[in-house]
């Protein structure tokens, strides 16, 4: 039965390249590496870290920054939820919020860092008429020390996705009702919500907050956008090892990898910690009948900054639209002196062959990543029960192994079987990551599907096929489009598998959106980061407008 | 054993039922064509249980022994979509991606050949129901007595060898309901098929007439 | 034995041709050279992080296409050290044939590198080239030694670059402007915050280093040869003492660097600094036609020299496309080629050409560029300073990130 190989493939998919990648990282960071020469083991790339300056710095920067940010994001969104779910608000701002899950990190990042650079078009609005600046202020906002505007833009790009992952766990914990009793006793919204409703919810969003401590303490697009310089943290420093022309630098980088690993998963077990302390504050607080009912203060601060993060991206985006046609724009214009399709006729030509491979990329790896999905749900139909937990973590593996880790090893693999840089590699590295996405977004819708339906069907003398075909499928043809349409976008927004499996060779409009980065030309920034948004966006769009186009004259297959 | 050879319907041989070594349903009965045997007890008796044993979806946590028949033919090992059990269930399930037309010719066995041969048979099995003419209509559209109709019409179009009715008129208003189950139990009758009714209604099985079993509780 | 069995493991995946010594295109034979090169594609791996270069890399690419027949793709690199690594990383794995770089824009370090571990075509194929008659050797001294190291033709001359500032004439007075690294010092100390240099190890960020190092040292003829570890305190002691003093006057107090020039460009344009220098006296009539830079930015250089050096084209040992790349390394060496690189509007980059030896129409393509308002004349570029010896930019690249690199 085809149906057998979903899960086979799917779990092979998602395992042999992280373990084949850890152990082509954690080898060589204990020496082991024959091709350069490494064929002992020896503490040495290890050693060689430790004397690296400021490594510890680096590490700590890491570790507070996945901390703080999974903290912050999650904290806004459970106030938020709390304070607002069943409301009109909640169901507004939950629309304005959506569609921010499908941009790149990386635009996110440009966005907040044209937004409040002391140059940025926050600082232009108000000068000189309120600040008295005729040049841009020598503030240290972008790039700060302390990782401040790295932390906010990974917090902007956070809370949508635990948003989403809160609103997917929500109607199974049946909010109204619950809200609605616990309100009869007389406790406050936030409070009656965290003691009743949210000790429900969070283990099943407890794995997603575990991928959001993964990316944080581990990202780099973000971080070279807008993290620290002087040192840069760790997952910036490995990769800029990696790249070093010296290849016996290639040790130090693995063993950077692995203290990656280790700040990572330190990361995840102080979170864990954190879990049982506030637990435990949460069921004293309980137990003490705390009504909690003054909370209209915490109410509109978590509304307003749901509201300031979504705001701050879509301001971000539209600033970097504008910078795609500006001409000469100086400080402090609120407006550039002309616009110009100069720089898009410019970029255009260039833009061709990374467009091409975005596209083919995140198409081929979306298509087999969904069928393989499809293939594992109609697995579970047939066996009659979901996977077990045990299977469920898999899934979740390649979002919990930071991607520096394996992707090293993954990277040195491809080269050692002279396939780096090829198509299939890149589609294969993609999938890795679009996979779960597919899994994890399509199992619901999935196994919402009214099975009688199927019953109905056989009992009409169809085969097992011609009743996926010709029932399922037609009627799942919206939560399966929804589902490439996200994984296009994580296809699309992937930095670092395209930049070390790619080598350079293979590029997307994001790899050359952070190549171009560093250029500071926030003309070109503008256009790439622009297209960035704009390709999961049509993603979006034709998932909603095949299906309402196809079903057009069939009611209850609209929305 | 032998007399079974000689009859038509359908005839449960020695059925059991185990959820984790519990017996849910222990049932040996015959149901002549046209006839109606319906199932009746609490709800979570496992009456739905035995419908799905019969068609051949139960689900894999429950354990089944014993032997199934369809005018002599046993239908125990065979594919859900072998078996020719036609279900009606509360709801309609009309297929939403489907027009009502398309409905009806879905379930039409591929036997019937020809565009217009199909077409001809649908539009019949329409008018058997008293919905001349809503051939395309949209199933959206259509109202809750309207529905019912329809999918009573699909499944006598595909030709099964049984009925399995589950709770089939529970969710229609007073009114309606009469009128359904006249239509049903008259066109299982008209077509000779035998009928697999569950039910927790009395008036169900009334209107039924056939042998009342009762089974959980 | 390990290594071995990893190249059979290799060869047996069909990784890697068996049979490995594919004979290298001779450049004397250049009709040859143009056939083998036909159809060939060529990976060219060069810096990508200013759209007007890669622009021209893209109109080469479409010329050498109609021309020859020879598709050239533009790997952008963010640091030439990346190819590099790619080619080290294929010798190290035993990929000597069928290299997935074929042709690396590069000078200085990287290919006294590459130069040392052998990963460059041989022998000297650069003087062989056709187009090589026209190159001015005679007064360009850093055609044929490139940061102290002899070029033996390992390399193909691509441009010239000199160290030159900018400033907005608009904001900054002209007189007051520095005429050294120590009147630098001086206006910084006057105009706080309104200067700064690129990271090192950005390429521009270490020039500046070398440029202060240069005027700094007792003894300049020290910096021809290799660093001397035993004295390197002592004699850079003047660098890191400027440096000390210069840093904390800089933009956003030395804390934080513009990334590249293209970052400290935008900078410019923003108001955030006063003063920036770049490799190309071009750059800043570049950057004013395009829009990046208003057109009260002028040009200016130390009277005491600034560094000079010249970038090359060099194809690796193991390239797949060994004609192609040599096609396309002569043909970027034409005077057409060439003479459109200068152009500011195009890219602004100094010809490696003595325009004494061309014929009157190319002159004539040369004589036709506007170098624009901000561009310095030749006689007004001053006195060129020598790159010193590769070795010095690593070592205080490495002092450097040690001392201000975690500075927080």
């Amino acid at each position: 039965m085809l149906t057998r190989l979903g899960p086979v493939l799917a779990i092979g998919l998602l395992t042999a390249p992280v373990a084949f990648g850890l152990a082509g990282t954690i080898l060589p960071a204990f020496g082991f590496l024959p091709a350069l020469g490494g064929t002992g083991f020896s503490l040495a790339p290890l050693m060689a870290l430790a004397g690296e300056p400021a490594i510890v710095y680096s590490a700590l920067m890491s570790l507070v920054t996945g901390l703080v940010t999974t903290l912050v994001s999650l904290g806004v969104v459970m106030l938020f939820t709390a304070a607002w779910s069943g409301t009109r608000a909640f169901a507004r701002v939950q629309h304005l919020i959506s569609p921010l899950l499908s941009v790149p990190h990386a635009a996110a990042a440009f966005a907040l860092a044209f937004l409040i650079a002391p140059s940025g078009l926050l600082a232009r609005m108000i000068s000189p008429e309120l600040t008295g600046w005729h040049r841009p202020p020598d503030l240290l906002v972008v790039h700060d020390p302390m990782g401040l505007a790295m932390m906010a833009g990974l917090v902007v790009k956070e809370i949508p996705f635990l948003l989403l992952v809160t609103l997917a766990a929500l109607p199974q914990v049946h909010p109204a009702r619950t809200r609605a009793l616990i309100a009869a006793m007389g406790y406050g919204r936030i409070g009656g919500f965290v003691f009743g409703l949210w000790p429900q919810i969070y283990p099943q969003i407890r794995l997603p907050v575990f991928a959001v401590i993964a990316f944080a303490t581990s990202v780099v697009d973000v971080a070279a956008i807008l993290g620290p310089t002087t040192p840069p943290p760790l997952a910036v420093r490995l990769v800029g090892w990696m790249n070093d022309p010296d290849l016996s630098m290639r040790f130090l980088a693995s063993a950077g990898a692995l203290l990656q690993l280790a700040v990572t998963a330190a990361a995840i077990g102080i979170w864990i910690v954190l879990e049982k302390l506030t637990a435990r504050l949460r069921e004293r607080c309980a137990c003490a009948g705390l009504r909690l009912r003054g909370d209209a203060p915490v109410r509109w601060t978590a509304f307003g900054l749901m509201l300031l993060s979504a705001l701050t991206i879509f301001a971000g985006l539209a600033t970097l639209a504008l910078w795609s046609f500006a001409g000469l724009w100086q400080f402090p214009d609120a407006l550039p002196a002309s616009f110009e399709l100069r720089n898009w006729a410019r970029v255009l030509p260039h833009l061709l062959d990374p467009l091409l491979t975005t596209l083919i990329v995140g198409l081929v790896s979306t298509a087999v990543a969904t069928a393989i999905a499809i293939l594992c749900l109609a697995r579970e139909d047939e066996m009659g029960r979901p996977p077990g937990r045990g299977a469920l973590r898999l899934i979740y593996l390649p979002l919990i192994v930071p991607q520096v880790a394996f992707l090293f090893g993954l990277q040195l693999l491809f080269i050692l079987i002279g396939s780096v840089a090829t198509m299939t590699a890149l589609i294969l590295a993609h999938l890795v990551f679009v996979l779960p996405y597919a899994y994890l977004c399509l199992k619901d819708p999935w196994r919402a599907f009214d099975r009688r339906y199927d019953q109905l069907a056989a009992g009409l003398g169809k085969a097992a096929w011609r009743r996926f075909l010709l029932i399922r499928l037609p009627m799942m043809t919206r939560p399966v489009l929804t589902v490439a349409a996200i994984g296009f976008s994580v296809s699309i927004g992937l930095y670092l598998p395209t930049l070390l499996i790619g080598a350079g060779r293979l590029t997307t409009v994001t790899t050359e959106a952070v190549a171009l980065a560093s250029g500071g030309n926030r003309r070109v920034i503008g256009i790439y980061a622009f297209l960035q948004m704009m390709l999961p966006a049509i993603g979006f769009a034709v998932a909603t407008l095949v299906p309402a186009l196809i079903f057009r004259r069939h009611r209850d297959m609209q929305v | 054993m032998n007399s079974r050879l000689t009859e038509a319907g359908l005839f449960l041989d020695r059925v059991t039922i185990a959820l984790d070594g519990r017996e849910i349903v222990t049932l040996t009965r015959r149901v002549a064509p046209g006839a109606v045997l319906t199932v009746m007890g609490p709800s979570g008796a496992g009456k739905s249980t035995l419908l799905a044993y019969v068609g051949g979806f139960l689900d894999p946590a429950f354990t089944a022994s014993g032997r199934a028949y369809v005018d002599d033919v046993e239908i125990t090992a065979l594919k859900p979509e072998a078996r020719h059990m036609g279900i009606l269930f509360q709801d309609p399930l009309l297929f939403p991606h489907m027009s009502v037309g398309g409905n009806l010719m879905f379930a039409l066995p591929q036997e019937v050949r020809g565009r217009r041969a199909r077409r001809e048979r649908m539009c019949r099995a329409l008018e058997g129901v008293g919905l001349a003419g809503l051939e395309e209509r949209d199933p959206a559209t259509l109202s809750g007595g309207q529905k019912a109709r329809v999918a009573l019409a699909r499944v006598l179009a595909s030709a099964p060898r049984a009925l399995l009715l589950d709770e089939p008129f529970s969710k229609l208003d007073a009114a309606l309901r009469a009128q359904m189950r006249e239509l049903v139990f008259a066109k299982a009758r008209e077509s000779g098929l035998p009928v697999l009714l569950v039910t927790h209604d009395v008036a169900d099985a009334q209107a039924a007439g056939g042998d009342i079993v009762e089974i959980g509780g | 034995m390990r290594r071995t069995v990893l190249s059979l493991a290799l060869m047996a995946l069909g990784a890697v041709p068996a049979l490995a010594d594919a004979m290298n295109p001779d450049p004397r034979k250049w009709d040859e050279v143009l056939a083998g090169a036909r159809g060939e594609t060529v990976y060219f791996n060069a810096w990508g992080g200013s759209q007007n270069i890669n622009a021209y890399i893209d109109w080469a690419g479409g010329e050498l296409m109609q021309r020859y027949g020879v598709t050239l793709k533009h790997v952008k690199l963010e640091d030439t050290a990346t190819a590099v690594t790619t080619v080290v990383a294929e010798k190290a794995a035993g990929r000597d044939t069928a290299g997935t770089v074929d042709l690396i824009w590069i000078n200085g370090e990287n290919f006294a590198a590459m130069k040392r571990q052998g990963l460059i075509m041989a022998p000297g194929w650069a003087e062989e080239l056709p187009n090589w008659s026209y190159v001015d050797v005679e007064n360009k001294p850093t055609i044929r030694t490139d940061f102290t190291i002899p070029v033996d033709g390992l390399e193909s001359p691509w441009g010239m670059a000199k160290l030159v500032f900018f400033y907005d004439s608009a904001r900054t007075d002209a007189d007051a402007l520095p005429q050294d690294a120590d009147g630098l010092l001086e206006w910084a100390k006057a105009n706080p915050g309104r200067f700064s240099y690129p990271q090192p190890p950005d390429f521009i960020g270490s020039s500046f280093l070398k440029q202060v190092l240069a005027e700094k040292i007792a003894d300049r003829t020290l910096l021809q040869q290799p660093v001397d570890e035993a004295s390197f305190d002592a004699v850079t002691k003047p660098l890191f003492d400027y440096l000390d003093a210069l840093n904390p006057l800089m933009w956003r107090s030395g804390r934080a660097y513009p990334q590249n020039y293209p970052a400290m460009k935008q900078l410019l344009a923003d108001a955030e600094l006063d003063i920036i220098f770049a490799f190309n006296p071009a750059e800043a009539s570049s950057a004013v036609a395009n829009g990046e830079l208003p057109d009260t930015v002028r040009s200016f250089t130390f009277p005491g020299g600034t560094l000079a050096n010249t970038h090359f084209l060099t194809i690796p040992y193991n390239a797949a496309a060994k004609a192609g790349a040599l096609v396309a390394a002569n043909f970027l060496l034409s005077p057409e080629a060439q003479a459109r690189k200068q152009d500011p509007a195009i890219w602004g980059d100094p010809t490696v050409l003595a325009l004494g030896k061309l014929d009157a129409d190319d002159r004539a393509r040369f004589d036709a560029i506007d170098l624009g308002v901000a561009t310095l004349r030749p006689d007004e570029l001053g006195p060129a300073l020598d790159e010193p010896h590769p070795s010095w930019m690593e070592r205080i690249e490495t002092e450097w990130k040690r001392r201000y690199g975690v500075a927080n």
